[in-house]
């Protein structure tokens, strides 16, 4: 986290001295080069680790399927020998690694399909998801954070907090469960399972209402804790930064209390709460397996825990990889976001 | 009510070709006996939408919703007619005739014919199936000697063949679109073409399965449902949630747990039934690997059998839902399962304690006789929870148990591969005849390392392999009702493997669910008779 000092404009943005010959790359291009370098690099490493990662677990894909089949011995070889589990380690990581190099993520077993079409098919569950949640958790949690920070000390201050205090130390499951038993089983009114209300055959906004009636309770439990955390987050952020000697200046300057507090202080205050939006699309993307196991919901942590206790590599790999690539892209969006946010940030 | 049960009296006879199917028709005045979506959570999400490939659970449920079998069974595991109207075995066992039913055709069109029993049985169900291999093993070929005769070669009599007939053990796959594949691989396995009463209509990968009426089923009036909903839910509390809030119609083969089919049947709402589920009697047992040195011991075995009350585990592992173990057979294999002359293990520790001294293993420090593990295999949560009791009842007798939880393909590996286990507790089919599910466990020749639920005991006692070999032959069944109680005695004085609990599996449905369970195979039929009231 950069120092939140005043703005002062350091000159280390892409309006730099001209020293620079122009066959130089400029600054910007390099640091976007340098990111996409350190993401294949990345991204190369994860999927080693993970590969292997899976290969030492005792039992395989095949182990798994021996137990619910009732398969003899020599179906057992044969399946074996199908998916290429005969082979050595190194062997299947090369073969892995040449299959991913032409963007195939293989055979799901487990799925009896392509790799890649079972997660293009839960990546719009879970996108849709995270973005519903990652949006209104900031947005709600921000605006409590806010009035907190601008009541600090009072009762509105004192209620805020509470109520962050006990969202914060809810678990989401409890909160899901909760959510379930009143306004499924008791009131009725909103479905529980799954992202859509299946062989309906619904269409246009019939199909948009339904969909939007199976992520209400979801998204909710989802939103809860992350609500808290923008909210604490929120409120210390601001109180900091009010704190500062630009906020002194701005108000020295003869600007309305309103036009300090929402507009010169606020956009500061946001850094820490862009920095921890881009730490929830990460731990979402995949790791948001209780939620979507409790709502039934077919999204990449479910697909990955499955795919785990199936020993399905390709398939885990598979949202490993999205999942990573996910992650890498939101932290190149946070960065540029912070540049927009801050001009101090420097691109070396 | 009576109406109804008259009508679908009748049409079971317009079914069977008692009575003309115009009487029966009479029935489709009534709106009411017919329609409805059927929407069931189930878990896991299948592999294929086939059970000739995969005898997994899903696969189980999906596959007689699109195929047929050859035959039905009504209670008690009588044959009935379905793609064969008629069949007779010859006297010596060898050969089984069937005549196929006319004017069947599969979901794209073509016509079904004797062609497509034979490449079924040849070329998937021998070759492809877990238990086919096993069950028509003597099966040597499949004649046509025309489009609607099917006549079965065997080189030994199999009795067991006559009970795995039907469209879940035994579909019958379309041979024009298998033929010269690669049948493991052949994209019709989740992209079902069969002669069974729904047709899919789509199929959403781990999520859910959509199927919709078949109108040109080849049985007049089914199916009534218009639709079939499965979708795929992963958690047990969200699926009895969705039951409760009327989400859900009807929850079949034990998707929930005990405790809350037992809560759910007690409200207005919903009926409760155990029965429907003779075609796959299942059980928890758990083996003791001969090759440990105290588990070699008869008398250890014996002691650790009182030491453990299966009636406690019964009712509060299982809430009631099955019968304390008594014999290696299933309660529910009603022809030959018996209790006359077996040994049993009543629970006093007292005498767990005696055998234990008297096998020559007395208390040392701690009051520790000896140390011993115990794998319980993570599918359901039954085994992992009776795990912990019996490790408490075991130190009670001075036995010191470690358990191991590991996931599902490390249980199958350690216990099955590695042998790298003492005491392993789980969950296991009994089959539909006990050639099929209970020969595994018990037969010197099923010791089989590397395949999963086999004889993982390592028993090996000739007399039981000679009264198992002549059973899986014996064709006067009051000669295999006799070698089965004398196994039954044999193998239960031996106990290799103790049997915790026969469970009683149970469909729980909300009740304007009408006709679900109507035979011997429930919901594990095509559920073409089922209804839902408006």
């Amino acid at each position: 986290m950069s120092e939140p000092v005043p703005l002062t404009g350091t000159g280390t943005t892409g309006r730099g001295p001209a020293k620079a010959p122009s066959r130089r790359l400029s600054p910007a291009l390099r640091y976007v080069l340098r990111r996409l370098l350190q993401a294949v690099l990345v991204m190369m490493l994860v999927m080693v680790g993970s590969f292997l990662l899976v290969k030492l677990a005792p039992g395989d894909m095949v182990d798994a399927m021996a137990g619910t089949r009732d398969l003899t011995a020599d179906q057992i070889a044969s399946l074996r020998e199908r998916y290429g589990l005969d082979q050595s380690v190194f062997v299947q990581l090369i073969r892995y690694m040449a299959l991913l190099a032409t963007f195939d993520f293989g055979y799901s077993p487990i799925n009896a399909a392509p790799a890649m079409d079972v997660i293009l098919a839960r990546l719009p569950v879970t996108a849709i998801l995270v973005v519903c949640s990652v949006s209104l958790s900031m947005v709600i949690g921000t605006i409590f954070g806010v009035l907190a920070s601008r009541f600090a000390g009072k009762a509105v201050d004192l209620g805020i907090s509470l109520f962050m205090l006990l969202l914060y130390a809810t678990p989401s499951f409890i909160i899901a469960i909760l959510l379930i038993l009143i306004f499924a089983v008791k009131l009725h009114w909103l479905p529980i399972a799954g992202f859509e209300s299946v062989g309906m055959g619904y269409t246009g906004l019939t199909y948009l209402k339904d969909v939007a009636a199976h992520l209400i309770l979801p998204v909710t439990a989802l939103c809860t804790f992350y609500i808290a955390i923008y909210g604490r987050i929120g409120r210390a952020s601001m109180l900091e930064v009010l704190k500062l000697d630009f906020v002194r200046t701005a108000r020295g300057k003869g600007l309305t209390e309103g036009r300090v507090f929402y507009v010169h202080a606020l956009r500061n205050a946001l850094l820490p709460l862009v920095t921890m939006a881009g730490l929830q699309v990460s731990s979402l993307f995949g790791g948001a397996v209780l939620i979507e196991t409790i709502f039934g919901l077919p999204g990449m942590g479910r697909t990955a825990f499955d795919a785990v206790f199936q020993r399905d590599t390709n398939l885990l790999l598979g949202v490993v990889f999205i999942s990573s690539l996910a992650v890498v892209i939101v932290n190149f969006v946070i960065d540029m976001l912070y540049m927009v946010l801050d001009p101090r940030v420097n691109l070396k | 009510m009576t109406t109804m049960n008259r009508r679908s009296f009748l049409s079971t006879l317009a079914a069977a070709g008692i009575v003309p199917a115009v009487m029966a028709g009479s029935r489709q005045a009534l709106a009411q006996t017919s329609g409805g979506v059927l929407r069931t959570p189930a878990w896991p999400a299948p592999t294929y939408l086939n059970s000739a490939v995969s005898t997994g659970g899903p696969e189980s449920f999906l596959s007689p919703k699109f195929y047929d079998g050859l035959l039905g069974y009504d209670f008690g595991m009588v044959p009935k007619a379905s793609l064969a109207t008629e069949w007779s075995m010859s006297e010596d066992g060898l050969t089984v005739e069937f005549k196929l039913r006319e004017g069947v055709k599969w979901h794209d069109g073509e016509a079904f014919t004797s062609h497509d029993v034979a490449f079924t049985f040849m070329e998937v169900l021998k070759v492809h199936h877990g238990r086919g291999r096993t069950t028509f093993a003597a099966l040597e070929a499949v004649e046509t000697p025309d489009d609607l005769t099917a006549i079965f070669r065997l080189s030994r009599p199999t009795p067991a063949l006559m009970r795995a007939l039907d469209s879940r053990e035994s579909p019958i796959l379309p041979a024009h679109l298998y033929e010269g594949t690669d049948i493991m691989a052949n994209p019709v396995n989740t992209a079902p073409v069969g002669t069974g009463p729904f047709l899919l209509e789509n199929y959403e990968i781990g999520a859910n399965v959509v199927m919709v009426k078949n109108p040109d089923y080849w049985d007049e009036g089914f199916p009534r449902l218009d639709r079939l909903v499965v979708q795929y839910i992963a958690d047990p509390a969200t699926r009895v949630a969705m039951l409760e809030s009327g989400q859900a119609d009807a929850i079949f083969l034990n998707q929930i747990p005990a405790q809350e089919i037992r809560r759910l049947a007690e409200l207005p709402e919903f009926e409760m039934t155990t029965d429907g589920f003779e075609a796959m009697p299942s059980a928890q047992q758990m083996d003791f690997n001969l090759d440990n040195e105290y588990l070699a011991n008869k008398l250890v075995r014996h002691a650790i059998a009182h030491a453990i009350d299966v009636n406690w585990i019964t009712q509060n592992v299982w809430y009631g839902m099955g019968q304390p173990g008594r014999s290696p057979l299933h309660f529910d294999q009603r022809a030959y399962f018996t209790t006359e002359g077996v040994p049993s293990y009543p629970y006093d520790p007292a005498r767990a304690n005696e055998l234990l001294d008297e096998a020559g293993y007395p208390r040392g420090a701690g009051g520790m006789r000896f140390g011993l593990t115990l794998d319980p295999s993570p599918w359901g949560t039954e085994s992992i929870t009776a795990a912990s009791y019996i490790k408490e009842v075991l130190r009670q007798v001075g036995i010191d148990v470690t358990i191991r939880t590991q996931d599902f393909a490390v249980f199958v590996q350690t216990v099955y591969t590695d042998r790298n286990h003492d005491l392993a507790l789980y969950t296991a089919s009994m089959g539909v005849d006990p050639t099929i599910g209970v020969h595994r466990f018990y037969n010197s020749a099923s010791y089989l390392p590397g395949t999963g639920f086999s004889n993982g005991a390592h028993y090996v006692n000739p007399e039981v392999d000679a009264l198992l070999n002549a059973a899986s032959v014996e064709t006067d069944e009051a000669a295999r009702v006799q070698q089965y109680a004398d196994f039954q005695r044999l193998a239960y004085e031996d106990l290799p493997v103790l049997k915790v609990t026969d469970i009683s599996m149970a469909t729980i449905a909300n009740v304007r669910v009408k006709d679900h369970t109507i035979d011997a195979l429930g919901a594990l039929g095509s559920l073409k008779q089922c209804w839902i009231e408006a």
